[in-house]
């Protein structure tokens, strides 16, 4: 990349932005491992207590609970119930527009809402004995009607929270139905479920604490397995009316997070008190099973999706209505429709559209941030609808993408729906997929075997899409730059990656900037004592928010170094030059007398070295996008599906590092395969539970994965100096669509038009036995 | 994981696993590749009060050739059964079946007792063992006795087994060189059967045994009983479900599964040679 034009009397070198940099994170987590929560084993952190909830095995039901025989148990610390928090508000739900009535209690307050639900926190001298204790608390369940499916819910016939009046949590809206398809030659309408998922992250989640000091000037450390360390702080500051500087975060190395990990659970927050209450550190680990029960969910979205146009393929009418599960306490699932609204129409230029947006509260788990939050649902929507009335025109698939994409010279633009699309080639990203794939010979292999009447048949699958990341709002990211007297680089940033990376990107930024060899450059961050301020890692916002303020604040730092290098050569600032490749400042036409990052660094203060504060803010989101080919082999007799290839064209602008952002679309794509093909989270109708461990619920391995092939392309932002856009989410947009049309797209010759996610062997050959009948 | 309290014994040999049975009796459940019981003690769905640990008996750990029948040791692991010659030659079914079993470690693990024992009806050894018309060895404070495999399991996780016996062995007469297919149904490689069908020719009949069509491992009496009375291949294995109860679950309806297994036992018995 080249250096911005502000600053040409840096000599040039050799960029190593999009250079292969293996990543310096990795060593130590294929080696010794990580640091994670539970292997704190930070002095302040002895002789704590370990929680253990008791939680609901009820979906709704009031309870009374009985700790007595618990209580006295030896080893027991305490046995905490909702009347032990009579003192203390309920937290503020995580997001502003939640209503307060919604509001969920730090412990389960004479109801229980979910199976999962917290009732009780067991604190014991070990971990082992606080299982055995659980299971002497007594709890009394007087049954209510269980409220699992959203439809039911939104009949409001049993209400969960009698106060709200209502189980709509919340609703959104764009567009006008009136007349949205009278001019249309073709109208496809379809129901859709968007399954609900678990994100299923490797680490579980995990928290520790301790008070010290006493009185106004006690502040607490908190460690917890988070995504957002500030944003954490401030939520737990929040709930224990505190101000924020009296809270001390730090996220360790997170296990993967997945949307699900932003911000602290209620889980997490009882800590806080039982600790301050007990006068001692505090720990919990949650089991798998707690994490599947408890750490909430992905999507869990029925979507009506109409779509209409002409029989020649253009598309000029689009509706969707959607009605999400908010599960028992709204937390972001909730506010998710809003992104689903915003991102419906996806790549395609279409003149009516209207949006219907609906979110209630059930008697389950609650629904989370999940890769993709909101934006997959969009795209499995409109490439669904796509595909529809593709099949009812009797038009190939591409080729009616083809026909109804935005034009490459129509960015900027903004959407039926408000979005304001940055830049784009869908085109362009459609055509080298199909290319990529060889999408003609798979057509012809298709035919092939269908005129053969080959039981093994091929599917073929094509999704365009556009997604919107660190949106919505226009964002902003911190950075620091310290240069330290010895020369090295400290960066600190905002962000917090677990799994992402940026230590290795963000050290690369820097050091195109500085001149200075990645490894005398360490990248901090997750600590709020460490990093001023920062918006965490989510809504894949970080390279393009945070490298943005790592790559503006070395370039203030070089600003400021050749200051204080006209300084010390007596010369004025702007005749200062830094020759990269040797790391130190000389005066133009001087080559020989270099003063280095060191010497430079001192002269700002020979303890520190030269310290830069910055934030980046940008003008708006950034509209990353791409294509995807699935292709998948259905046994006709059985209806077992064979992901036999993925080719996916995913342009998130330039790219810093290949490795990098390899490893984020081979993510996405498997777990968006994952949700196409195997997972679903399951309830009965009583609302219990039906996949709480990896054995019911459907993860894949790499052995039901083939390679993927991925398609470089490379699209500019206006909206950031570096042109990025955000990658961590592609994956999962893409490829669930496509993969879902390849399978349909597999039988669709004996009259199957649509199949529900996950596609499994059964759902499958039903389709295969109803469309024969 | 963290499962309810029990006190832990070791047992080297098989007579100290029988003298550990005899003193906690009930209470006591063995640990042998703790493949079925950890999982089972994690959900606390297993809270044994003793967990006798026979996982170092290496006088079971053996597979052997006895005359016309091969002689595996309870506590031998799949591994080790997937790759001895003398099962490669005389059970490839079974060696087969072995190599499929969940995953690298669980195969390292696991014993091929510890699956008979535990007598989960989607169990791959079990189910192959069933078709090779196996009999288990067993022992305990009166002697040792012999079980077929068709009587061996009696219910869902349920078996003939006394709480102061132990299985010992499995034997299993030759198949050299006869036919055999073996067809597992999963949605990922690491799952438990959804439906196994494996097909095993001795002597001119054939054997079909079901995995996970009932409470326990079956065998597909109609189906067999047609092909011995000539029918082909594909209208045996219209029978293959024939008075089965298959279960329903997350993972497939009772229909589905019905559907399965005359699928797979088609084309289980096409990979025998069965046309």
């Amino acid at each position: 990349m080249a250096e911005s034009a502000g600053h040409a009397t840096c000599s040039r070198t050799v960029s190593i932005l999009g250079t292969r940099v293996m990543r310096v994170e990795d060593p130590k987590f294929l080696t010794t491992g990580g640091v994670y929560v539970d292997d704190l084993r930070d002095p302040r952190l002895d002789g704590a207590g370990h929680v253990t909830y008791v939680r609901s095995v009820m979906a709704h039901a009031r309870v009374t609970v009985d700790v007595a025989a618990a209580s006295g148990v030896p080893g027991v610390l305490a046995v905490v119930t909702a009347a032990d928090f009579a003192d203390l508000p309920p937290p503020p739900p995580p997001l502003g527009f939640i209503p307060p009535a919604l509001a969920r209690p730090w412990l389960a307050n004479g109801v229980v809402r979910y199976v999962g639900e917290p009732i009780a926190a067991i604190v014991t001298e070990s971990r082992y004995a606080g299982e055995d204790v659980a299971e002497l608390v007594s709890v009394d369940y007087e049954p209510l009607t269980a409220v699992v499916d959203p439809r039911d819910a939104a009949g409001d016939a049993t209400l969960l929270f009698a106060d709200h009046g209502s189980n709509t949590a919340l609703a959104f809206e764009a567009g006008s139905l009136d007349g949205l398809f009278d001019d249309c030659e073709v109208v496809v309408t379809q129901q859709i479920t968007n399954q609900r998922v678990a994100p299923v992250p490797l680490e579980v989640r995990g928290t520790a604490c301790v008070w010290e000091g006493s009185g106004d000037d006690a502040r607490l450390t908190f460690w917890a397995s988070t995504q957002s360390p500030h944003g954490a702080r401030d939520q737990i500051a929040a709930a224990l009316e505190l101000p924020p500087e009296r809270v001390h975060f730090i996220a360790p190395d997170v296990g993967g997070g997945f949307g699900a990990k932003f911000g602290v659970s209620i889980e997490d927050l009882v800590l806080a008190v039982l600790s301050r209450r007990l006068g001692r550190p505090m720990r919990w680990t949650e089991t798998r099973t707690e994490n599947m029960l408890g750490m909430g969910h992905g999507r869990a979205q029925l979507q009506t999706v109409t779509i209409g146009g002409t029989r020649d393929g253009r598309i000029t009418a689009y509706s969707l209505d959607v009605l999400q599960d908010s599960g028992a306490y709204p937390h972001f699932g909730a506010v998710l429709p809003f992104m689903t609204q915003l991102m419906a129409t996806g790549t395609y230029d279409i003149a009516r559209v209207a949006v219907r947006t609906k979110s209630v509260v059930t008697n389950t788990a609650p629904v989370v941030a999940y890769r993709g939050a909101g934006r997959p649902e969009a795209t499995a929507a409109i490439e669904r609808a796509v595909d529809l009335f593709a099949a009812e025109i009797g038009l190939d698939p591409a080729e009616v993408r083809r026909r109804n994409l935005f034009a490459k010279d129509a960015f900027r633009l903004t959407t039926q729906v408000g979005a304001a699309y940055d830049s784009g080639d869908y085109a362009g990203a459609l055509d080298a997929v199909l290319a990529a794939a060889k999408y003609d010979e798979l057509r012809a292999e298709q035919r092939r075997r269908r005129d053969s009447g080959d039981p093994m048949l091929l599917g073929i699958g094509v999704s365009n899409y556009v997604e919107i990341t660190a949106g919505p709002e226009a964002g902003t990211e911190f950075a620091r730059i310290n240069v330290k007297p010895d020369g090295s680089v400290i960066v600190y940033t905002g962000t917090s990656p677990h799994g992402q990376g940026h230590a290795t990107s963000f050290a690369m930024l820097a050091a195109d900037e500085l001149g200075v060899p990645l490894d005398r450059i360490t990248v901090l961050h997750g600590d709020t004592d460490l990093v001023a301020r920062g918006g965490g890692t989510g809504g894949s916002r970080s390279l393009q928010l945070g490298g943005a303020a790592v790559h503006q604040g070395a370039l203030e730092t070089v600003d400021r170094a050749r200051e204080l290098a006209g300084d010390l050569f007596e010369a004025a600032a702007g005749d200062i030059v830094l020759d990269k490749a040797r790391g130190g400042f000389h005066v133009a036409g001087s080559p020989d007398d270099v003063r280095g990052w060191a010497e430079v660094a001192t002269s700002a203060d020979a303890d520190a070295g030269l310290i830069v504060d910055t934030d980046f803010s940008a003008t708006g989101a950034t509209f990353p996008f791409g294509a995807h080919v699935a292709v998948v082999e259905v046994d006709a007799e059985t209806g077992y599906v064979r992901l036999v290839s993925m080719t996916t064209v995913d342009d998130a602008g330039p790219v810093i590092n290949p490795v990098v952002v390899e490893g984020q679309r081979h993510g996405g794509i498997a777990q968006g395969v994952a949700q196409a093909l195997f997972e679903e989270v399951r309830y009965d109708e009583d609302g219990n539970p039906q996949s709480t461990n990896l054995t019911d619920y459907a993860f894949p391995s790499a052995a039901e994965l083939p390679d993927f092939t991925l398609v470089d392309m490379a699209t500019p932002s206006p909206l950031n100096p570096l042109g990025v856009k955000g990658i961590g989410e592609a994956g999962t947009i893409g490829a669930t669509p496509a993969v879902q049309n390849a399978v349909v797209d597999a039988v669709a010759h004996l009259g199957v038009r649509h199949i529900e996610m996950p596609t499994t062997p059964e759902r499958v050959w039903r389709a295969i036995q109803e469309a024969s009948k | 994981m963290i499962p309810a309290p029990f006190d832990y014994v070791r047992a080297d040999s098989a007579d100290a696993a029988l003298a550990a049975l005899r003193e906690h009796g009930d209470d006591a459940k063995l640990l042998a590749g703790g493949q079925s019981l950890l999982p089972l003690m994690k959900l606390r769905l297993a809270t044994p009060g003793v967990v006798v640990d026979v996982s170092r008996a290496a006088d079971l750990a053996y597979v052997r050739e006895d005359g016309d029948v091969l002689a595996i040791g309870a506590l031998t692991r799949h591994c080790d059964i997937v790759s001895a010659e003398v099962v490669t030659a005389h059970a490839p079914l079974l060696a087969h079946a072995a190599s499929g079993v969940g995953d690298r470690q669980v195969r390292h693990r696991g014993t091929i007792g510890g699956s008979v024992a535990h007598a989960d009806p989607s169990a791959d050894l079990p189910t192959a063992l069933l078709a090779l018309d196996a009999s288990y060895v067993v022992r305990g404070p009166a002697g040792e006795r012999t079980i077929t495999a068709t009587e061996f399991a009696t219910g869902f996780l349920e078996t003939v087994l006394a709480p102061d016996e132990l299985l010992i062995e499995i034997r299993v007469p030759k198949a050299t060189g006869e036919a055999w297919g073996y067809q597992k149904f999963t949605r990922r490689a690491i799952d438990w059967a959804t439906v196994a069908v494996a097909v095993q020719a001795r002597g001119g009949g054939t054997a079909i045994s079901l995995g996970n069509m009932g409470s326990t491992v079956l065998r597909a009496a109609s189906a067999e009983a047609a092909l011995a009375g000539g029918a082909s291949a594909a209208d045996a294995a219209q029978h293959a479900d024939d008075g089965t109860e298959p279960a329903a679950d997350v993972t497939a309806s009772a229909d589905y599964r019905r559907h399965l297994a005359r699928v797979l036992t088609k084309r289980a018995l096409a990979a025998a040679g069965r046309s």
